[in-house]
């Protein structure tokens, strides 16, 4: 399926724009923290900008224009923002788990007290068992 | 006019969207541990996934909403793995 | 229901998005009812169990509250973003005591606190039924754990428990 952008009527094409500046604009906004933020675990939160809002406006931005251009609904583009919304906390999890593992296996010094190893239920009682 | 107004807000947003990726690169390069290097693939995927459905809205065709989607699952597999080899791999560098 | 269709919502979900991504025809349609169902068929053969919601007037709330503090957050840490290390900022970990156990229950926290920027999901230990995530703008640990607690895991609970 194609359309012309000639055919989106003008009440339709200011909020497509705004929409579509908006969500470009968070996602670079998004990339410059991962530039500018110091530690890791500050960095992790950057991306996020882009994966909520920024999706979310470029997909409003294309549903609207699809909409109003082809006179009839078209919503196959929210396939990418729940795909996006769904897989996204998936990989940061695995990543900032992943971090926390390496961080602790060397006693990183960036690791506050709150986030060091506490030994599980099951490894305190073996450990009873032991002595 | 609505096309002035359109045609003008995706230069915009595929300019800012370049120079996103651009930026995820140079974290990229930069590093400075492997997880920060994912982390920053990662954000590349997404900008490249947006940047794709930016060119679906000016060519007016839906088949790049495809290939967008394809980058969303490619990127989502890569930093899976990635994430899981930092995690049981060699890990201490 | 459950014999023919274990798991109504999957299929379902399958079903639309075969129809969003391959147009609204009678050929597609059947077809995607046969993928719906077989996909179905093949992780109840998998042994996972299905999901029940209890409540479903507390979803829409749910959503709605999420989708606030997403907009809260993004502008909160695209200001902090901008206005560069200026502005005196701590950044933390907290661990916060959960007393929902439900696995879908947490899945969908764990989607919450990723998706609003600002908190990250780092570790939990089912066995203490401790979570630990980072916080961008820490000011007072306590409030993180009690909005946690009111905002987000009570409502769960309702839908799931």
């Amino acid at each position: 399926m194609t359309i012309d952008l000639a055919d989106v009527p003008i009440w339709a094409a200011i909020p497509a724009a705004a929409f579509l500046v908006i969500g470009a604009g968070l996602s670079l906004l998004g990339t410059l923290g991962l530039v500018r933020l110091q530690t890791f675990y500050d960095r992790i939160h950057a991306p996020t900008l882009a994966t909520s809002w920024g999706a979310g406006g470029m997909v409003m931005a294309s549903m609207i224009i699809f909409t109003a251009a082809s006179a009839r609904p078209v919503f196959h583009e929210i396939l990418i923002g729940i795909f996006v919304t769904v897989t996204t906390p998936v990989t940061l999890m695995m990543l900032g788990r992943a971090t926390l593992y390496r961080d602790r296996m060397e006693n990183s010094p960036d690791l506050p007290k709150a986030a060091r190893h506490v030994p599980e239920p099951e490894d305190e009682e073996k450990e009873e068992q032991n002595t | 006019m609505s096309e002035i107004i359109l045609v003008s807000a995706i230069w915009i947003a595929q300019g800012a969207l370049a120079l996103a990726m651009c930026l995820c690169t140079w974290r990229m390069v930069l590093g400075p541990r492997a997880q920060d290097r994912v982390l920053a693939m990662d954000a590349l995927y997404v900008c490249a996934m947006l940047q794709l459905l930016a060119f679906g809205i000016r060519t007016g065709n839906t088949i790049f909403f495809e290939a967008s989607l394809v980058i969303g699952v490619l990127g989502f597999v890569a930093t899976v793995s990635l994430a899981k080899f930092l995690m049981r791999g060699e890990v201490i560098e | 229901m459950s014999a023919i269709i274990p798991y109504p919502l999957l299929a379902a979900g399958l079903v639309l998005m075969w129809l969003l991504l391959g147009g609204f025809t009678p050929g597609h349609l059947v077809l995607s009812i046969i993928v719906g169902v077989g996909c179905s068929h093949a992780l109840a053969a998998l042994g996972e169990k299905s999901l029940k919601v209890r409540r479903w007037l507390a979803i829409p709330r749910l959503f709605g509250i999420v989708l606030y503090d997403i907009v809260r957050s993004n502008i909160a840490v695209a200001g902090i973003i901008l206005s560069g290390q200026r502005r005196t900022r701590s950044s933390g970990f907290i661990t916060i005591p959960l007393k929902v156990r439900h696995p879908s229950a947490l899945a969908i926290l764990s989607i919450i606190l990723t998706s609003t920027p600002g908190t990250a999901w780092l570790d939990y230990s089912s066995a203490r039924g401790e979570l630990l995530i980072h916080v961008f703008d820490l000011v007072d640990p306590e409030q993180w754990v009690e909005l946690i607690g009111t905002r987000y895991e009570r409502l769960l609970m309702e839908i799931f428990e």
